[in-house]
């Protein structure tokens, strides 16, 4: 589903956020990525979604190699991945519908289609009978599922979820790690980033550490501490 | 519906909605815009009345040749056949003595004094060429040719070059041509100075929206999808513009020519400025509509592709 090969990205010659990291994603895989911050895994993020282009290396996600990606291509590879961010990126105008039915406006759907679709996604994420809220007036728990249930409204195969939980409170984090664990069943590949040692222990998830831009390790059902350190 | 069918009508419904909500800016813009096309449509009818003014003046110039009393009628032709040899000449009409007599008293119809004095006398007037030229300010050839001493000889009098006449056109050939320069330098700049004021609401007005601008690319959005409302908000100020500058020339030609009774100030003829304007109202229309939209839409999408780059979001 993902692969990257020997990518590396500089900023200038001084700073090196990636360094020749290879790495493989099954389909229907829920990984998770750690590191400190400034390790790289934003980066990381940025160039699946293609806001960063790597310097060199090779990445390939859902069958599309990067290289051959033009740029008008990248809107229509956009709408195969799912993204939610540490800080939502919900309209403030808009109410949680709104804010839902706009990723499949600006992809042309149909007003019928967007009626049917928007609240089957809102009760998936736990969101049902908050259809009319501004996002204001929502918890930051609830903040992130509208962020979510907008990633995941056009069922893409990839979620990528970057520090998803970073501005919650414990409860409200678990929340939103539940939602990502039901969407990862339904057969969404879900990439997580993560600072909560918590979460990435009791998950027991592929866990990938980056270190300085370059993967210290890779596996399965591992533990973290926040550190950095491994076990 | 199709979804692209369903994607344009959504750029044009967020367009609009654009245009109502960025209103401030709007008004700035479109007032700018609207300086810009009545100077535009001022210098199309202010050409048009002068190249107007000075067709007419042109059409009753002409150049006189008196003949002798003496001349026969083979001088006569022979000078009539020279002149028209020169290629500045349209036409060339005789008059007899007796046509002269006529032509005078029916221009001194209202002066019996006049009309007594010439009837006591054998008709004093002479027989005459009248030459219509093509370019009436091109006469040195035809005038050195009827200045020539074998010319000279059969005239009884100096020719005439409606020579008050003749300063008057060129008066007005310079200012035409001074009115039309000034007039395209005005449009240039204006032009200008106008597509920077859209370029510069269009940033401002993305750079109150760069949040969502940058939710809608990281959605997916495609990048028409992103500048068309921007394209269709720009291009309403076309047509507003438009419309609102056309009609307030409508009330300046048309509105003032009939309440005022003026028919002409000076060189600009009024009266003929209000008749092209409506005869030719639709082209006007149109060629108004088109540019603002296209000072608009051009403006719109430098501003747009410069702000609205996939890459380097953060």
């Amino acid at each position: 589903m993902i692969l990257l090969d020997r990518v590396t990205k500089t900023y200038n010659k001084n700073h090196t956020a990636l360094d020749r990291v290879s790495l493989h994603v099954e389909p229907k895989e829920f990984v998770i990525i750690v590191g400190k911050s400034g390790a790289g895994k934003s980066t990381l993020l940025k160039l699946l979604t293609c806001e960063e282009r790597p310097n060199s290396g090779k990445i390939v996600v859902g069958g599309l190699d990067y290289d051959k990606l033009r740029d008008r291509d990248i809107p229509l590879l956009r709408r195969k991945i799912g993204v939610v961010f540490q800080d939502f990126k919900l309209l403030p105008n808009k109410n949680v519908f709104e804010n839902v039915a706009f990723a499949l406006e600006i992809v042309g759907y149909g007003t019928h289609e967007i009626k049917n679709t928007v609240p089957r996604v809102l009760d998936i994420v736990g969101l049902k009978g908050k259809e009319k809220s501004m996002p204001l007036e929502l918890s930051g728990g609830e903040r992130q599922r509208v962020a979510i249930a907008r990633a995941i409204v056009r069922q893409p195969k990839i979620l990528i979820a970057d520090e998803p939980t970073g501005n919650l409170d414990p409860k409200h984090a678990w929340d939103v790690i539940k939602v990502l664990e039901k969407i990862n069943r339904y057969g969404t590949t879900v990439i997580l980033t993560t600072h909560n040692q918590d979460i990435v222990n009791k998950l027991k998830r592929r866990v990938i550490t980056i270190d300085e831009g370059r993967i210290s390790s890779d596996r399965a059902n591992a533990k973290y501490h926040a550190e950095g350190t491994k076990q | 519906m199709s979804h692209k069918l369903i994607t344009f009508w959504r750029i044009i419904k967020s367009g609009v909605q654009n245009f109502f909500r960025n209103a401030t800016l709007a008004v700035a813009a479109m007032a700018v815009m609207i300086i810009t096309l009545s100077i535009v449509l001022f210098s199309v009818i202010a050409n048009a009345t002068f190249a107007n003014t000075v067709q007419q003046i042109t059409d009753r110039i002409d150049v006189s040749v008196y003949l002798k009393d003496s001349v026969t009628v083979n001088q006569r032709e022979k000078l009539t056949a020279d002149i028209k040899a020169n290629k500045n000449v349209k036409s060339i009409k005789y008059i007899s003595k007796d046509e002269a007599l006529e032509l005078y008293k029916k221009q001194n119809v209202s002066n019996p004094d006049l009309l007594a004095a010439i009837s006591q006398t054998d008709n004093p007037l002479p027989a005459s060429l009248s030459i219509k030229p093509i370019d009436p300010n091109k006469l040195n050839e035809l005038k050195a040719f009827l200045d020539s001493k074998e010319a000279k000889a059969l005239q009884s009098d100096d020719t005439s070059y409606s020579g008050d006449r003749k300063e008057a056109i060129d008066k007005i050939s310079q200012a035409t041509k001074f009115f039309r320069e000034i007039g395209f330098v005005g449009v240039i700049v204006f032009t200008f100075v106008s597509m920077l004021i859209i370029f510069n609401t269009i940033r401002m007005s993305i750079f109150n929206r760069r949040d969502e601008l940058t939710i809608m690319r990281l959605l997916g959005a495609s990048s028409w999808y992103i500048k068309g409302p921007f394209v269709v908000e720009t291009v309403i100020y076309g047509v507003v513009s438009a419309v609102v500058s056309l009609t307030l020339c409508y009330i300046l030609f048309v509105v003032s020519t009939s309440n005022f009774d003026a028919s002409s100030l000076g060189l600009l003829d009024i009266k003929f400025s209000s008749d092209y304007f409506l005869h030719n109202f639709w082209v006007i229309l149109g060629a108004q509509i088109s540019i603002g939209v296209l000072i608009g839409a051009a403006s719109s999408l430098i501003a747009t592709r410069r702000y609205l780059k996939f890459k380097s979001l953060s």
